[in-house]
């Protein structure tokens, strides 16, 4: 066909092994540079969620303290009622009771509201829990700012010891006129990573 | 000239004993230990593919533990992945590219023979990990493939040996691809350019640079989690400031890439299968080679639409659909190459060529669904359900696995000097395809009703679809029964085959393997050929 072979006499063998180990060394260079590629996501991640604005959709981001001037601007707006409810899951197990003082409470737009929730550590050692927040619906995640929270830091609990911890909020007068409710749940996880708790077997569960 | 160095040491035949097998540095031999090694490992996820399926006969758990079909689902993944088809891929790499391209062995004939011997301890590692939680009486790996945190931050000790069963595994593919992209750069015969590469070793140049930019970040991930699991980190722990999307966007930035690493190769054999029993040359060679770059590099930048449901923003999701929606043109333009190809030519039909044949119809169905998949909307409907995993199967047993068949028949006369059975090699194709599409075809029914993927028992519903996938699984396993006859039929004996089995081999851009002999010397092009162009 188009193609015709011929035997010819050999290559130089020695500059062929040096093209090869200098062409393997850059490929092993994109590895490891690929490698810490990977590594550098995790502080690299946050940041581009943060500057861009691209994980809004997400609750992650509704956990940051805000001053209370930044957050009402255009005062009170007393011709809205919105309800907020407040829901509580406990991660893996964790040995606490967390209860809100009201299930639901009914607020303005532009104003600050403080509801306080009760914790308890139910077992003989110190627990350190965090919260994290989520908001229901996401679209009402970024009018809905905490100015005190408990899930701002971690919460340290003694054995059997009760504490009261405060959470204020403003809605922002600029949530949209169709969310009638928003339901604000809390997760809390024990953060101590020396006793995770093993998952049981599935079937014993079922 | 080639007498002066005719006592050399390379020209005696192959070392006796295990010797040749533990310490080879020969290409043809580490191939073969890279086949043999893949078509051990089909087997054995088959096998557990198999258990899933008996358990999914009937609603109801009858015959394996929650926690025990969660982990064959798992490592049925793992195996077929890493195990299975980059094996094999590597295998045909290893024995076809350097004799396309006129090289007498790989660049790195050493780091091949590590490249290999990994493989084996990977796959006792992963068995360890299906054991070891018995040993210790903890949970087994139950994650599925994804690995995703925070289950696999819990998960028993079976993960750490998942996780060290990963690293080895991408270890090994890492260091084959540095070996098969150095080759075909740097140990192409005088005169053949990139544009006279057979397809083949043009799909494994893309798919060796695709592995060496993702595998790594893979590693990483998985070390994270190691960290996480072990050292107090809080990568992917939201308790501690991290977050397990991250592991998400990790995982698939390997994970989207990795399909086309298994697809490439084969869509390279079927650049030889299609002009060879198509007696024409490959339609548009060149533009079908810059649509395999285009769909290497658009396939880097799409990876999030495996998470849609995790909540990012419309913007993102969109960005992602629409990259996802944009593959379909270079792949479109694979498949239309094909058929072009085969239009008007004196078209015959063994078994690779029925093999091509139906892949470039099945393949096209996987991409059908795909763009279904891709469209956000839709997703959030389809979203780890059957229909998914229906999806998947297509694009990948067509595409990949298939693809591989299609290479073994094509090549099996080189590699071994004897023909196939062609009339056992078609009942194998009628019985393999037939089988595999009455398994999925129902699960995308199953899944549009809404069943759930990764799940060892379902509604009743359900039941009628899951039993003809079932008993079409079993017929599905059992062909390959007929697979491993065939291959070790010939390997046995059979016909003699010519230097050239197949008439329409050399048309196009052929490679060298065929001037050499059936099967070819232990050592082959220790003096390189050149390659002269007549046109």
């Amino acid at each position: 066909m188009a193609t015709v072979y011929i035997e010819t006499i050999g290559g130089k063998l020695s500059t062929q092994e040096n093209k090869n180990a200098a062409l393997a060394r850059k490929l092993v260079l994109i590895v490891f540079g690929m490698f810490g590629f990977g590594f550098a996501m995790v502080p690299l991640y946050d940041l581009v969620c943060d500057v861009t604005g691209i994980n809004r959709a997400g609750a992650s981001d509704s956990g940051g303290r805000v001053a209370l001037e930044d957050v009402i601007h255009g005062g009170v707006d007393k011709s809205r009622l919105i309800t907020v409810e407040f829901d509580i899951t406990l991660n893996a197990d964790l040995p606490w009771a967390v209860k809100p003082e009201v299930k639901r409470i009914q607020v303005h737009p532009g104003k600050a509201y403080e509801v306080m929730f009760t914790a308890e550590n139910k077992t003989d050692e110190d627990v350190i829990t965090q919260a994290v927040p989520g908001i229901t619906p996401w679209q009402a995640t970024e009018h809905f700012s905490k100015v005190e929270c408990f899930c701002f830091t971690q919460q340290k609990l003694k054995p059997r010891e009760v504490k009261q911890m405060p959470l204020r909020f403003v809605i922002a007068n600029a949530l949209p006129e169709k969310y009638k409710t928003v339901t604000l749940s809390y997760t809390f996880m024990d953060t101590d990573r020396s006793k995770v708790i093993k998952r049981g077997s599935l079937a014993s569960e079922g | 000239m080639s007498t002066e160095v005719a006592h050399d040491d390379h020209h005696h035949g192959p070392p006796k004993g295990i010797g040749r097998w533990l310490f080879s540095t020969n290409h043809k031999d580490i191939g073969t230990m890279y086949l043999i090694f893949a078509l051990v490992m089909l087997f054995l996820g088959g096998a557990s593919a198999m258990m899933l399926r008996a358990e999914l006969l009937y609603p109801g758990v009858q015959i394996l533990d929650p926690d025990l079909y969660n982990n064959l689902l798992t490592n049925h993944a793992l195996i077929m992945v890493f195990g299975m088809v980059m094996p094999a891929a590597a295998g045909m790499a290893n024995w076809m590219i350097p004799l396309m391209i006129g090289a007498p062995d790989m660049a790195l004939p050493r780091l091949n023979n590590l490249s290999f011997w990994l493989l084996p301890f990977a796959g006792t590692m992963l068995i360890i990990s299906m054991i070891a939680p018995y040993i210790f009486g903890d949970t087994p790996v139950n994650t599925g493939w994804t690995l995703y945190p925070p289950l696999s931050v819990q998960a028993g000790i079976g993960m750490d040996f998942t996780i060290f069963t990963v690293h080895i595994l991408g270890i090994s593919s890492i260091l084959a691809s540095i070996n098969i992209v150095t080759t075909i750069v740097n140990m192409r015969a005088p005169g053949m350019g990139y544009f006279n590469m057979p397809l083949f070793v043009w799909a494994w140049l893309l798919t060796g640079l695709l592995l060496i930019m993702v595998m790594p970040v893979l590693a990483g991930g998985v070390t994270m989690l190691l960290f996480d699991r072990h050292f107090g980190t809080a990568f992917f722990d939201a308790a501690g400031g991290g977050d397990p999307v991250l592991f998400q966007h990790l995982f698939w930035f390997f994970g989207h890439p990795e399909v086309y690493v298994l697809l490439l190769p084969s869509i390279g054999v079927l650049g030889l299968v299609v002009p060879t029993f198509s007696r024409k040359p490959l339609f548009a060679y060149k533009p079908l080679v810059y649509s395999m770059m285009l769909l290497t590099a658009l396939g880097m930048v799409v990876w999030a639409h495996h998470q849609y449901t995790v909540g990012m923003s419309e913007a993102v999701t969109t960005y992602f659909m629409i990259g996802t929606i944009l593959i379909s043109i270079p792949v479109g333009y694979m498949l239309f190459s094909f058929i072009f190809t085969m239009w008007r030519g004196s078209m015959t039909f063994e078994t690779p060529m029925l093999f091509a044949v139906a892949i470039v119809l099945m393949f096209s169905f996987a991409g059908v669904t795909g763009v279904m998949l891709a469209v956000v909307p839709a997703d959030l409907q389809y979203h780890d359900t059957y229909f998914v995993v229906a999806h998947f199967h297509y694009a990948l047993i067509p595409g990949a696995v298939f693809g591989l068949y299609a290479g073994v028949f094509y090549w099996l006369p080189k590699w071994t000097g004897h023909m196939y059975d062609e009339k056992l090699g078609k009942i194998f194709f009628w019985w393999t395809t037939i089988s595999f599409n009455l398994t999925f075809f129902p699960q995308h029914f199953s899944g549009l009703a809404g069943m759930p993927r990764r799940i060892v028992d379902y509604s009743a519903i359900f039941m009628e679809f899951n039993f003809i996938s079932s008993i079409s699984a079993f017929a599905f396993g059992a062909s390959h029964l007929l697979f491993l006859y065939i291959i070790i039929k010939t390997i046995k004996g059979g016909e003699k085959a010519g230097d050239m089995p197949w008439d329409g081999a050399q048309i196009g851009t052929p490679g060298l393997e065929w001037t050499v002999s059936s099967p070819p010397p232990f050592h082959t092009f220790e003096q390189p050929p050149a390659v002269i162009k007549q046109s």
